[in-house]
């Protein structure tokens, strides 16, 4: 069997560095950097499913969004109204239940891109998240990811195997690559459990993942295990949410709240992924509550509780979210959206120069659709997140970020 | 529908018959109960670089979930192409013990309405009760407790599924349905979904799984759990009035027209475009659930379809079809070229290599279109193929969790009753049971099932699974290595790896594990005593938890 890219350039990766007496950790934890503040930070959360951009962030102005979505539009923002949108700019509204978001907005730390999305017109789910992670529309054969491919393209010398983390038991397609990342379930599960005697078991396991054939399972193996060690002796689990900061039950709440505890552990995470899904709203979508304000709701409390916890240190932080299209203008025959197009995306965080709608605003009039049905794209999702990696995180604007396009920094929206 | 085409199936095994040759001896062989006989009676194994008992080995993980204490001498003696022929006619292996385990598991027989009436959801005004503080969570469990509960449903299914990986004789048919449920993927946390995944496994999947594409097809669409899962069973056509007062279905969703198409048969560059999702949507129009939360089964709704003329690849479905519309396309589907290329594909990565072969894949492809969409036909091919004896498909797969928990399980010659600590655990390493909620199914592919995170949740079950941890799963590793001088330490793991890992282990492996053996800091005692005999258990574990025994 013939060993995949990254496989043999991640066990290649280990072997220069030498797995030898001391632990890699220690030495980087030694140098100053890696774990410590003010590094900058990165969160990427993927909503699966293709998240109704227009009913999180409502075109409350026009006329057609109340026309077309007779039984799931959200009504038009009114004082004293909690079904209601809530007003940010006279033409955009947040939906109700995204109001945990509203002290974001307020404190200029949320920036909107609406219309946002792929220049690719598939409405696979699977294609789409595929291209948005690859960062290659329309191209399958892309071996690594975008947020993989901003990680090698700086390299850091100090980096931990913390770097890059996903909340989740398998890699996500956006941070495969060259560069090592780390996918962790629970944080607490993250230790060889043998209860009496765990030493023997994790020492042994250890030595069969040392040796042997550069491999993909080698490679892993022997990275699993130096994660395990620093994490033993960085120990996040002491770190309760801070502020009075409140989780909502269920799994997204649970990884928002453990990336908060790597962040605060210093184990030198400089990007984290995680998932939220549910948002595929083929039927039963509701409006200001149901179905999708649910989730909504959900995601928001999640992401409030999250700043409130980090308290300064989100000074560092940004959070970026994404889908991988939207949905129909119109609403389906079962209340409910299909496919679509471009959707919103948030950035969120300290560094953000928010309180701002960006992107150009297509409109949502018959004419103005795109195949005569959904939100055209008028902000390439690529832009976006290039404008995140490159302000943000500090990737030269040089990088092959997105192999095939040509980045143009001038039409970064301005989010960071 | 009618299975009157007999006649086309005669001619297909007379011309078939033909290519396996007059000489085929299957008196040896057990004849096939199914008329629809594609496959050469006598089948035979390539020239292959690999030893025998390696292509034993190979067989029996690629096939089915690996071999139990003694497997490998029971092949050997009724010989490899013998066995291959039994596995691919599946009934006419005697599978009582299986049969015997799975009488406990009582949702197993039960209809969907059957399962709606004995598992309802919870009383909305309990859980409101419990919400409001009004009832403590304790005193809901025992008004409304968990074996009265939907849940009960899927955790039968995940121990259904865990015995007959372990346990079943039929191996290459538990891997089958283990494929298409994946391929037709549908999701247990979905609405009414949960009702209907055991009709959904037992009446449209297992039946078909090693007979016609087109039968596995039509049963899928047709199927309430499909038809709920991809919102089919709302797709009215366009002009539907509704209710009154705008509730109830009003027109078209292109759910499962697109998935159909993308992922159950042409595959997502099989030529077909947005139009034709639509007109695929209008022909299942109508194809709908009576009753999705009490009766649950398929009826066909005239007044919901759209009767107009339709255009499908380029073919023209003329108005008035009704029902049929949907048959149709389902004929036109299962016959199209690249479906045959998509499905040979999926199979040759199922069982040869992550990248398969191409010139297989055409073989494969071929068969496929030359049987009328035989899946029988199609392993066959497959499983006697030179690429899948090639040393370059020798351990080249990483086992799926599914396929380690139930590997390791039979391995060690452990029993089990399934059980929801095993189950969490095959979820626990990225694979949770019948709860894949993308249309995708479960990827087939190393990089999808290699993380860190992962790997530490592999090597956790081994520890757990030798220390007799699981619930309801019991291992005896005293009878797996047998007789010896327990002291003598490398006699003891190789007596250990060659019931374990067969000759599939490195040098570097056998000596670390040897050093595991020696190394005082390893066999010291939980007090820091030496302990006199090597700890079995945790050896075992390792020998699980190792690079080797994660591929297949």
């Amino acid at each position: 069997m013939e060993m995949t890219r990254r496989a043999l350039i991640k066990s290649g990766a280990i072997a220069l560095v030498g797995l030898g007496s001391l632990p890699r950790f220690l030495v980087r934890t030694a140098s100053a950097g890696a774990g410590a503040p003010n590094r900058k930070i990165l969160v990427a959360l993927f909503q699966r499913g293709a998240v109704d951009g227009l009913s999180m962030v409502v075109p409350h102005a026009e006329p057609n969004y109340y026309a077309v979505r007779s039984s799931i539009a959200i009504p038009r923002p009114q004082s004293g109204n909690s079904e209601a949108a809530i007003d940010l700019n006279g033409f955009f509204g947040l939906h109700p239940a995204l109001g945990p978001l509203l002290p974001f907005w307020e404190s200029r730390r949320l920036a909107i891109v609406h219309a946002c999305g792929s220049p690719d017109t598939t409405r696979s789910h699977f294609d789409a998240q595929d291209y948005m992670e690859s960062g290659t529309p329309g191209v399958k054969s892309t071996a690594d990811g975008w947020l993989g491919r901003a990680l090698h393209a700086k390299p850091d010398p100090s980096a931990t195997a913390f770097r890059a983390v996903a909340m989740g038991a398998a890699l996500p397609r956006a941070l495969r690559g060259e560069a090592p990342s780390l996918a962790i379930s629970n944080i607490a599960d993250f230790d060889i459990r043998s209860g009496v005697g765990t030493l023997n078991a994790k020492r042994g396991f250890e030595a069969l993942y040392e040796r042997g054939v550069q491999d993909l399972l080698h490679g892993t193996g022997r990275e699993t295990f130096e994660a395990v060690k620093m994490l033993k002796a960085a120990d996040p689990l002491r770190y309760q949410p801070a502020n009075g900061a409140l989780y909502p039950r269920g799994r997204f709440g649970e990884s928002l709240r453990q990336i908060a505890q790597l962040i605060k552990a210093n184990v030198g995470i400089e990007v984290a992924f995680l998932d939220s899904g549910g948002w595929d709203t083929h039927a039963g979508q509701g409006n200001s509550q149901g179905q999708l304000a649910n989730r909504l709701g959900e995601f928001a409390q999640a992401l409030g509780a999250f700043d409130r916890d980090l308290g300064d240190r989100m000074a560092d932080v940004v959070v970026l979210t994404m889908s991988e299209f939207g949905r129909t203008v119109q609403e389906n025959g079962n209340h409910g959206t299909d496919h679509g197009h471009a959707t919103v995306m948030l950035v969120l965080g300290g560094p953000v120069k928010g309180g701002q709608v960006y992107g150009r605003w297509p409109g949502i009039s018959r004419e103005q659709l795109f195949e005569g049905r959904d939100l055209d794209v008028t902000t390439d999702f690529r832009h976006l997140f290039a404008e995140v990696a490159v302000k943000h995180l500090g990737v030269p604007a040089s990088a092959p970020l997105f192999p095939g396009f040509a980045l143009k920094p001038s039409a970064f929206p301005g989010t960071v | 529908m009618p299975r009157s085409r007999l006649p086309v199936v005669l001619i297909l095994s007379l011309v078939l018959g033909v290519v396996g040759g007059p000489g085929a001896r299957g008196a040896s062989a057990p004849r096939p109960s199914s008329p629809s006989s594609t496959v050469p009676l006598s089948l035979s194994v390539p020239p292959s670089p690999l030893t025998e008992e390696q292509k034993i080995l190979h067989v029996l993980n690629r096939l089915g979930y690996g071999p139990r204490p003694g497997d490998v001498e029971r092949v050997k003696a009724m010989g490899l192409p013998a066995y291959l022929r039994q596995q691919l006619y599946p009934e006419t292996i005697p599978d009582h013990e299986v049969e015997r385990q799975l009488k406990g598991l009582l949702t197993l027989s039960m209809t969907t309405s059957e399962l709606v009436r004995e598992f309802p959801q919870p009383d909305p005004k309990l859980l409101k009760k419990v919400g409001d503080g009004e009832m403590s969570r304790a005193e809901a469990m025992e008004v409304f407790p968990a074996e009265k509960r939907p849940v009960r449903i899927v955790g039968e299914l995940q121990s259904a599924k865990l015995i007959r990986a372990v346990e079943s004789e039929r191996q290459l048919q538990e891997s089958m349905v283990d494929f298409w449920f994946n391929h037709f993927n549908v999701f247990a946390g979905k609405g009414a979904v949960k009702w209907m995944l055991v009709s959904y496994e037992r009446d449209a999947i297992r039946p078909h799984a090693l007979g016609k594409f087109k039968d596995l097809l039509l049963a899928t669409a047709r199927h309430p759990a499909m038809l709920f899962y991809l919102d089919n069973w709302m797709s009215v056509r366009n002009d539907f009035p509704g209710r009154p007062g705008g509730k109830g279905p009003k027109g078209l969703n292109e759910n499962y027209a697109r998935e159909l198409m993308e992922l159950h048969t042409l595959g997502v560059d099989g030529g077909y475009t947005q139009k034709d999702v639509v007109e695929v949507a209008r022909c299942f129009t109508g194809w709908t659930i009576n009753q999705p939360r009490n009766d649950g089964s398929f009826v066909f709704r005239t007044g919901a379809h759209d009767e107009g003329d339709k255009v499908v690849l380029g073919h023209r479905i003329p108005a008035g079809g009704g029902q049929s519309d949907g048959d149709r396309v389902i004929e036109l589907l299962a016959r199209h070229p690249s479906t045959a290329t998509f499905i040979a594909t999926k199979l040759a990565r199922r069982f040869v290599a992550d990248e398969p072969p191409p010139a297989l894949v055409a073989r494969a492809a071929d068969t496929f279109t030359r049987t009328d969409g035989d899946i029988r036909a199609v392993l066959a091919t497959i499983v006697t193929s030179p690429e899948f004896f090639s040393a370059g498909a020798y351990r080249a797969k990483i086992k799926k969790p599914f396929d380690l928990v139930a590997s390791a399980v039979r391995a060690v010659g452990g029993r089990t009753s399934g059980g929801p600590s095993l189950a969490r655990t095959v979820g626990q390493i990225g694979e949770p049971l019948y709860a894949s909620q993308p249309p995708t199914g479960y990827p087939d592919r190393a990089e999808a099932w290699v993380s860190t995170g992962a790997l530490l949740s592999r090597m956790n079950f081994a520890l757990g699974l030798t220390a007799n941890r699981y619930p309801g799963t019991r291992v005896d590793l005293g009878r797996l290595v047998g007789a010896g001088d327990p002291r003598d330490s490398p006699e003891l793991l190789d007596r250990l790896l060659a019931g374990l890992v067969h000759d599939r282990v490195s040098v570097e492996t056998r000596e670390a594990l040897l050093r595991q053996l020696t190394d005082p800091e390893i066999t010291r005692g939980p007090r820091g005593d030496r302990t006199i005999n090597p700890d079995l258990e945790k050896l075992a574990a390792l020998v699980l938890g190792s690079p080797e025994f994660q591929r297949r």
